[in-house]
């Protein structure tokens, strides 16, 4: 191939691609270009190197692939020639960065580089280095740019210095190496080297506790000198920026100040003359002075106090916020945030200029002014804020309401005075944003609307008018259906009538137009409908006259496309047909939703399950432990948060019957759950569990779905009425609920002994088996009690693998003794001993649910029971 | 520290990109959209900066070029601002009256200057007759 023909030069290469027309025009050419220089770079031409691997840069820079010049690269850095070499490093750091592995390949050029007579030569080496060394790459040519921090000639000395920068950045450990040499840099004259000497310092300080008290001691007072030299010097052309010698030289003495003053007194006692100084005398009606002023400013603010010298920087901050350029009002905007730690009625006094920036045109000043309100938000001026920022909600764009409103209920929430100054903001704003309103904040709004009982009437009559108005809103809709639902009897009847309300007459049919009208609406979404569902089912039993036609509106559901509410409508039709009787029970008032334990929760601090974890569960084969089934078991426990893995928002869901396949979401949510699932699983399993955890998961999904919301009555008659699946895991839970509820008829199987303390009892009995509990206190300890259990086989057969489990709820302990043995004869028995500790004795009896396997004639069988029949006071 | 520098025009293309952080290639492409994106959008009452991911990202316009740069959230914007523009009258100085098609031809000595500027993220000489001497020097070598 001809080298004369072998290519176009640079420029012609870039001409003809500007000449393209076209997308795929310019394409053609580059991969004609990329073709030929791949020919080139075959043939290992060494002429051509340089200008192939220009033209690589700039089509590179076009966007298209380029690695096969990378070796190019190289070969171009270990030439001899000066211009291979630059052209050669320039590529390197073009086409290259730190994470590949063919930049290793180069540290032995580097190396020699490094040490080359021809200094330009050095300076291309520390520049690459500088640029995109790797961790191992600094380790190794670590101590030769140490060396060359002394270099005799400036420019390499101030690369050399930038190079160390990088280097400990990288390799932190290092840095103890370069403290000597970087102090020397500080004394130097020349403003690059200095600049750059500067900045090694703060590097290392802020890498290293040794480094910066060593600066601190040596070099403070240097540097103040420094400072002050160079604020008092004379004009300097080269350096000078509109009136100023050397801007970029103030703010990086300032800076490293800033880090040796910070928590220091004395360093910082040095400096206040000279900050007095740079921040009265610079001029600001330039960029580079207000530089400079800002730098000062932060540098006042970080270093120990000296009250003079924060109030001069809250005035230079006062100043800047009412400056016109935009830049400076951002900029006083940060820094006022950082200042209201230090002095909070300075920066209030800037409140109104403030709440002005909030309406600003520009969106970064918007969303820090904004910052700065809710940080300046207290009880006194809550009431007057709020309005302000609610009025201009109405106003601002869609995509600042989001913000807007989420620092809206934020501030609500914290600073409410009272609960019916708190509702009333919570509507306005849910009426004006309510898409943009979380979750969590909704829930909230309904726990506080649930405590505060005395403003029920006032509440949904407020909604109710809320919600005919804007009835796009969302959220707005969900709590206003959830209200109308609780309290609609007091909607209409006009109960708890305030003295600020108006009288409305609400007739039960309009009540129930605007929850049909959520139901029937093409843009609500699921969640809606299916708590108008439920809503309707409460006002069903509230408003009995007209229970026809919320039950016409059920039946309409049943033919929903969307598979709750087929299955909510079914229910609650059948409820409202079939099963008068406990309707009225099933939707009585909710009780009070605890606020304390809803906060809590919400801060994601507590899960119930959390004292599921207290116990690790001791699983011996025989005896497999037990641990507290907190959901399955809601058996006298006040709790009634009692489901297992939810999060507030969660909990509140399963409340609120929003249960919509989010079930995952809360067995997955966090680890205190995850674990409370796998010993519900432990017990539930016959044998050794340790199934994984994306099955347990799932499986316990089923368990937590069905057994979780049964805190809700309604829905525990859910799974009672419709057929439940033949699942072993659910029938656990299903045996629990028939039994829940069986115990409003006495079941036959248990017989309550209410003789003398701690007689024997039965605690379960069936064709097949009998248990019996025989009950002995060790001495000293009232909490425990030492049971015997006795397995009786009724039956002509022999039970083998035979195995008792029992849970027991949270307030117990149980420990589980191995049996006497796992095979039990016909008509034969087998004991075992179990330990039970009542943290609440003399509160609360015993109580526990028990599950038997073993096989008979190869066959698995499963018995459960519940013993209630405990004697009292053990 | 300045994470990297992108030059481009309004059309979105990029004359100089100079990264001081290590990305893969799909994630400049990547980045570069969105900075132009970011940028070019803005008024030019508003403020020279945007936030950018969890960096802030400091531009200026200068014809039909922006000039962005990526820094830390917490570095001193004003300053960078004077970086940009310092950046500009060297090479103004150097390619006498620039413009964009001498970025675009000469764009391995735009490239040399900005490497004698800022390193490693750092700047490293804030004197524009220094650096322009440099270059002459470097020049004569080639």
């Amino acid at each position: 191939m001809n080298s004369i023909f072998s290519g176009t030069r640079l420029r012609d290469m870039i001409r003809s691609i500007r000449a393209c027309k076209t997308a795929a025009e310019e394409r053609g050419v580059v991969r004609k270009e990329c073709a030929d220089i791949r020919a080139s770079i075959n043939e290992n031409d060494p002429h051509d190197r340089h200008r192939n691997l220009a033209k690589l840069m700039f089509i590179h820079m076009l966007g298209y692939p380029t690695h096969f010049g990378q070796m190019e690269c190289l070969k171009l850095i270990a030439s001899p020639g000066f211009p291979e070499k630059r052209i050669g490093y320039l590529g390197l750091m073009l086409l290259l960065d730190e994470r590949q592995e063919v930049l290793m390949l180069v540290t032995n050029s580097l190396k020699q580089d490094l040490n080359h007579t021809n200094q330009y030569v050095v300076g291309l080496a520390l520049c690459a280095l500088g640029n995109i060394c790797s961790a191992e790459m600094a380790r190794d040519l670590a101590p030769e740019v140490e060396r060359l921090i002394q270099f005799r000639d400036p420019n390499i000395r101030k690369k050399a210095a930038l190079c160390s920068t990088r280097i400990v950045r990288k390799v932190p450990d290092l840095a103890e190496n370069f403290v000597n040499a970087a102090s020397s840099l500080l004394k130097e004259k020349h403003h690059g080297v200095l600049i750059t000497g500067v900045q090694l310092c703060y590097e290392l300080c802020t890498i290293s506790e040794e480094a910066l008290e060593y600066f601190r001691k040596k070099c403070t007072e240097g540097l103040i000198k420094t400072l002050r030299d160079i604020t008092n010097s004379a004009y300097q052309p080269e350096y000078d920026v509109a009136g100023i010698t050397d801007p970029f030289l103030h703010i990086r003495l300032l800076k490293l100040l800033r880090v040796l003053g910070h928590g220091d007194a004395d360093a910082s006692d040095l400096m206040t003359d000279i900050l007095a100084q740079v921040a009265t005398k610079t001029e600001s009606n330039k960029n580079a002075g207000n530089a400079v002023l800002y730098e000062c400013v932060e540098t006042i603010m970080a270093i120990e106090d000296t009250s003079s010298l924060r109030v001069l920087a809250i005035n230079i901050l006062g100043r800047f916020l009412s400056n016109r350029d935009n830049n400076i009002r951002y900029v006083a905007l940060n820094m006022l945030m950082k200042a209201i730690a230090f002095d909070d009625q300075a920066v209030q006094r800037h409140r109104v200029t403030i709440l002005e920036c909030v309406k600003d045109p520009d969106a970064s000043i918007r969303k820090r002014a904004l910052e700065l309100v809710s940080l300046l938000v207290n009880e006194n001026n809550v009431k007057q804020l709020t309005k302000e920022l609610i009025d201009y909600l109405e106003i601002s764009d869609e995509d600042f309401k989001e913000d807007l409103s989420a620092k809206i209920c934020s501030i609500v929430e914290k600073f409410s005075p009272e609960k019916i100054w708190y509702i009333d903001q919570m509507l306005k704003v849910l009426s004006e944003a309510g898409k943009f309103v979380k979750d969590d904040v909704w829930h909230a709004l309904i726990v506080v609307i649930s405590n505060a009982s005395e403003l029920h009437g006032y509440t949904v009559r407020a909604l109710y008018k809320a919600v005919l108005t804007y009835s796009e809103q969302e959220t707005l809709v969900r709590v206003a259906i959830w209200c109308i639902g609780e309290y609609g009897d007091l909607l209409v009847n006009n109960v708890g009538m305030l003295g600020i309300e108006d009288p409305i007459t609400v007739t039960e049919s309009d009540a129930v137009d605007v929850v049909e009208d959520a139901i029937t609406r093409h843009n609500s979404d699921m969640t809606t409908k299916a708590m108008a569902l439920v809503a309707l089912l409460k006002l069903s039993s509230r408003f009995p006259s007209i229970s026809e036609r919320i039950k016409d509106i059920i039946v309409k559901q049943k033919g929903s496309l969307l598979l709750e509410m087929q299955q909510r409508a079914i229910e609650f039709n059948s409820i409202v047909d079939r099963h008068k009787n406990i309707r009225s029970s099933l939707v009585e008032r909710m009780p009070v939703l605890d606020e304390a334990t809803f906060n809590v929760r919400r801060a994601g601090s507590l899960p119930a399950s959390v004292s599921t974890m207290a116990k690790p569960s001791v699983s011996i084969p025989n005896g497999v432990a037990a641990a507290p089934l907190v959901d399955l078991l809601d058996l006298g426990s006040d709790d009634i948060l009692a489901a297992p893995s939810s999060s507030g928002a969660d909990f509140l869901q399963d409340l609120l019957g929003v249960d919509l396949g989010s079930s995952e979401v809360q067995s997955g949510a966090t680890p205190g759950p995850k674990a409370g699932a796998d010993l519900l699983m432990d017990i539930l399993s016959i044998g050794t569990p340790s199934p994984s955890p994306a099955q347990n998961n799932t499986s316990s999904v089923d368990l937590l779905s069905t057994a979780g919301i049964n805190n809700n009555p309604s829905t525990a008659l859910d799974t009672l009425s419709s057929p439940a699946p033949p699942h072993i895991a659910t029938t656990a839970s299903a045996g629990g609920m028939f039994d829940l509820l069986d115990g409003l008829s006495p079941s036959p199987s248990k017989e309550a002994t209410n003789g003398p303390a701690y007689p024997p009892i039965v605690a379960y009995e069936s064709s097949t088996l009998k248990i019996e509990f025989t009950f002995s206190k060790p001495s000293g300890n009232l909490q425990e009690t030492n049971v015997q259990a006795t397995f009786i086989n009724l039956s002509p057969n022999t039970f083998t693998d035979f195995i008792f489990q029992a849970a027991v709820p949270k307030f117990l302990q149980l420990h589980l003794d191995p049996a006497s043995s796992n095979t039990l004869p016909a008509s034969g028995n087998i004991t075992q001993n179990l330990k039970v500790t009542n943290s609440q004795h003399g509160k609360k009896s015993l109580v526990m649910r028990m599950r038997i396997g073993y096989k008979v004639n190869g066959k698995d069988v499963l018995e459960e029971g519940q013993i209630n029949n405990f004697p009292r006071g053990l | 520290m300045i994470r990297f520098i992108l030059l481009q025009n309004r059309q979105g293309k990029t004359r100089l990109a100079k990264y001081y952080v290590p990305l893969e290639e799909s994630e400049k492409h990547k980045v570069e959209y969105e900075v132009h994106r970011l940028v070019v959008n803005r008024d030019s009452k508003f403020t020279n900066f945007v936030e950018f991911r969890t960096h802030k990202v400091i531009y200026r316009r200068y014809a039909g070029l922006f000039f962005s740069l990526c820094v830390d959230i917490t570095d001193n914007e004003l300053a960078y601002l004077e970086c940009i523009h310092l950046f500009v009258e060297i090479l103004d100085h150097f390619f006498s009256n620039v413009c964009e098609l001498d970025l675009v031809f000469n764009f391995h000595k735009v490239y040399l200057i900005l490497d004698e500027f800022i390193l490693a993220g750092e700047l490293q000489e804030t004197s524009k007759r220094a650096i322009i001497e440099r270059m002459s020097e470097l020049e004569k070598l080639q």
